[in-house]
């Protein structure tokens, strides 16, 4: 019975190939030109388009003297490009107060924004640790204030923090600001870092403490060498939303010690003399130049670690 | 001498309860195997004993000294994870000397205990990757090499092969097995898998919802279960189980009779007197059953008919019917029957059991 049953299937095999050989084979073809990819690539140029004109048209006016800026077409490539605007920006255009150009903000900006960097990654870091391996005491209760403290929104807060800093003698310094950055990175970022270790094997930890390694042990040694993605993820959040802090910045620090943003907009907004058109874009631009530096380093290990939360590895 | 004694232990996570009352002594060198199904407390009882879970209430003594409160670094144990739980960011040698670094052991002492822990492994080649490098196994010796170079009495292992596929299961059993009769360390190994627990175990404890329904050698859990669950549990397929009830037969001696259908008890050894009336229960392995065989010294033959026939190779598998029952009988691969052929059956009563049909304790 089986004999006959594969007798005919061999048959059938025979009478078939030449329909079949006529037929479709290897890769799908795709036309160049078909509505939908027009469709596509339309929708994306025109979103690209839409984001990049204004970048475009700042870099190229901030390249272009005033007399050419008065010609009046934005869109317009410089006749004759010169720097001069961005030397000015950076070391002497005027505010109302100093003539320095931003180069001043841009010093006080790193001095607010490493510090204050370094200092709540390690704090926060160090909170989602314990709060995600080590379940102390309370560990639920202070977590759950902490993530209260998340949605005050920062206005309510500002003028208490002012009395604060001002009773322990740290009002308009800089090292007041970084303590307040450091206090309002702090939900989020041990939030971060809590989702990130409790997303670890908690196998890894007590084969950690079976071998003997205390609190501090298993922190620097397995912990931090294995959640380099998240800790990238921190820094870029920390470095841009504190450089691109303002309101902070203004209501803080003392003239001399305003950050980068606060000097762009006093630059911008100064109202002696004629507008710099190309003096404000230049300066804008080297304003925004840090957070862009960071998102292009990093990016990839930015994007590594977000899911890295999602797939554990 | 005892090497492990847990006493009156209770843990409990919030509200829940996991462990109550639960007593346990392990004596040195022995091997112990937890064994129960998913979510009975066999790795919470081992964390315990490691000192990686705070007991509620009770004791853990350690090679005579009190541990309770000793962290799992000073209770002179080794773990292996389930996961292996090696450390990703360091080589395999620096994944074994790790806990010696922490201990501020000499380098020379170190590289020794590597050494050695590597050449009993076999993971010798092995020493200068990253555990990522690694295959299943290999990655499994690695964890065993970890708790070795402790050089403890006392080795934990929380179901340390699950992860692995059925071929290299059997090769690393034996080499635990191996292992641990050149050591002689007292191990504690927790698994779900009965065979890893028959082939490897002085003793077995059989858990069930966090208590210990029996601690005895493999032979006597799978010969004479103390109850229902723990003679269903062990055993592939199940023990066969015969609702019925004790009548008296010829001669006055008592009498197992079910649907009708009676099988004498003669051979069986019950812990009690066997009265008449009483419901019980028959268990009988499906080796235990002899089929189209003659008549044995009960004398009793019963018929049954063959509804589906499994051949395995070594064993034959039959499902028969008989008196309203499913059975299953485990013959030899070179008998063979089709399927709705009457056969005769009887039972080996000295290797059955009988079981209360209320406490489902054995008789
Ligand atoms: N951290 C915890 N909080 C609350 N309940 C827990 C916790 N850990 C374990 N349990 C409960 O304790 C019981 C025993 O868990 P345990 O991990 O010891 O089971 P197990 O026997 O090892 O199971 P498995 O074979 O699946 O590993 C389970 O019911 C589980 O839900
Ligand atoms: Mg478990």
């Amino acid at each position: 019975m089986s004999d006959r049953g594969h007798l005919k299937k061999t048959a059938h095999l025979a009478e078939v190939p030449a329909s079949w050989e006529a037929g479709p084979r290897g890769a799908r073809p795709r036309r160049l030109l078909s509505t939908r990819t027009i469709v596509v690539y339309g929708t994306l140029f025109v979103a690209a388009a839409y984001y990049l004109l204004p970048l475009y048209v700042m870099i190229v006016t901030s390249l272009k003297g005033m007399p050419e800026i008065r010609l009046g077409n934005i869109f317009a490539p410089p006749l004759e490009i010169t720097f001069e605007p961005w030397v000015k920006a950076w070391s002497s255009a005027c505010t109302g107060l100093n003539c320095d150009g931003l180069s001043r903000g841009f010093w006080n900006s790193v001095m607010i924004t490493v510090p204050s960097t370094i200092i709540s990654i390690a704090i926060a870091s160090i909170n989602g640790y314990a709060l995600s391996n080590w379940r102390f005491k309370g560990a639920d209760i202070f977590f759950t204030i902490l993530i209260v403290g998340a949605f005050i929104p920062y206005q309510v807060m500002l003028y208490p923090i002012v009395i604060v800093l001002r009773e322990i003698g740290l009002y308009g310094s800089l090292s007041g600001l970084v303590i307040v950055h450091t206090i309002f990175g702090m939900p989020i970022l041990t939030l971060l870092f809590r989702n990130y270790f409790a997303g670890l094997p908690e196998e890894l930890f007590k084969a950690a403490r079976v071998d003997g390694a205390g609190f501090w042990g298993i922190y620097f040694k397995i912990m931090v060498p294995m959640s380099l993605p998240i800790f990238v993820v921190a820094m870029i959040l920390q470095v841009t939303g504190i450089w691109n802090d303002f309101l902070f910045g203004v209501v803080f620090t003392r003239p001399e010690y305003y950050p980068m943003t606060v000097q762009l907009n006093n630059i911008v907004n100064s109202v002696q003399g004629v507008k710099e058109y190309n003096v404000n874009m230049a300066a804008t631009i080297l304003t925004g130049a840090v957070p862009l530096l960071v998102y292009f380093v990093s990016g990839r290990l930015f994007v590594r670690g977000i899911a890295a939360g999602a797939v554990k590895g | 001498m005892t090497s492990v004694s847990v006493k009156d232990l209770r843990l409990s996570f919030g509200q829940v309860t996991v462990l109550d009352q639960l007593n346990l002594d392990i004596q040195e060198g022995e091997f112990l195997v937890l064994l129960g199904s998913s979510g009975c407390g066999k790795s919470t009882l081992l964390n315990c004993i490691a000192g990686l879970l705070d007991i509620t209430d009770g004791q853990i003594f350690i090679n005579g000294r009190n541990v309770t409160w000793d962290e799992p670094k000073d209770r002179g144990i080794g773990m292996v994870f389930q996961s292996y739980a090696l450390y990703p960011q360091m080589t395999v040698e620096k994944n074994l000397s790790f806990g010696l670094k922490v201990a501020k052991m000499p380098k020379g002492e170190i590289d020794k205990r590597v050494a050695r822990a590597a050449e009993i492994l076999q993971i010798g080649p092995l020493l200068k990757r990253k555990p990522s490098e690694l295959s299943g196994g290999q990655r499994q010796r690695v964890a065993i090499g970890r708790a070795l170079v402790r050089d403890v009495d006392v080795f934990l292992f929380d179901e340390p092969l699950s992860n692995l596929d059925a071929k290299l299961r059997s090769e690393l059993r034996v080499e635990i097995k191996r292992l641990h009769q050149s050591l002689k360390n007292t191990m504690i190994y927790v698994t779900h898998d009965q065979i890893e627990a028959l082939t490897l175990a002085d003793r077995i404890a059989i858990m069930k919802g966090g208590v210990i329904q029996q601690l005895a050698d493999p032979n006597t859990i799978y010969n004479a279960p103390r109850n229902m669950f723990v003679a269903g549990f062990i055993g592939s397929p199940s023990m066969n189980f015969l609702k019925g009830e004790i009548a008296l037969g010829a001669g006055g001696r008592p009498v197992f009779v079910t649907e009708g259908v009676s099988f004498s008890l003669d051979g069986y050894n019950a812990g009690e007197v066997l009265a008449p009336g009483r419901k019980v229960v028959l268990g009988v392995r499906p080796e235990h059953v002899k089929v189209d065989e003659p008549a044995g010294a009960s004398g009793e033959v019963h018929k049954a008919v063959v509804d589906i026939e499994e051949p395995m190779g070594a064993d034959n598998l039959l499902w028969l019917k008989h008196a309203g029952h499913t059975m299953a009988v485990r013959t030899a691969g070179s008998r063979r029957f089709s399927p709705g052929t009457t056969v005769r059956l009887s039972f080996d009563m000295t290797l059955a059991s009988l079981f209360d049909a209320e406490t489902e304790e054995r008789i």
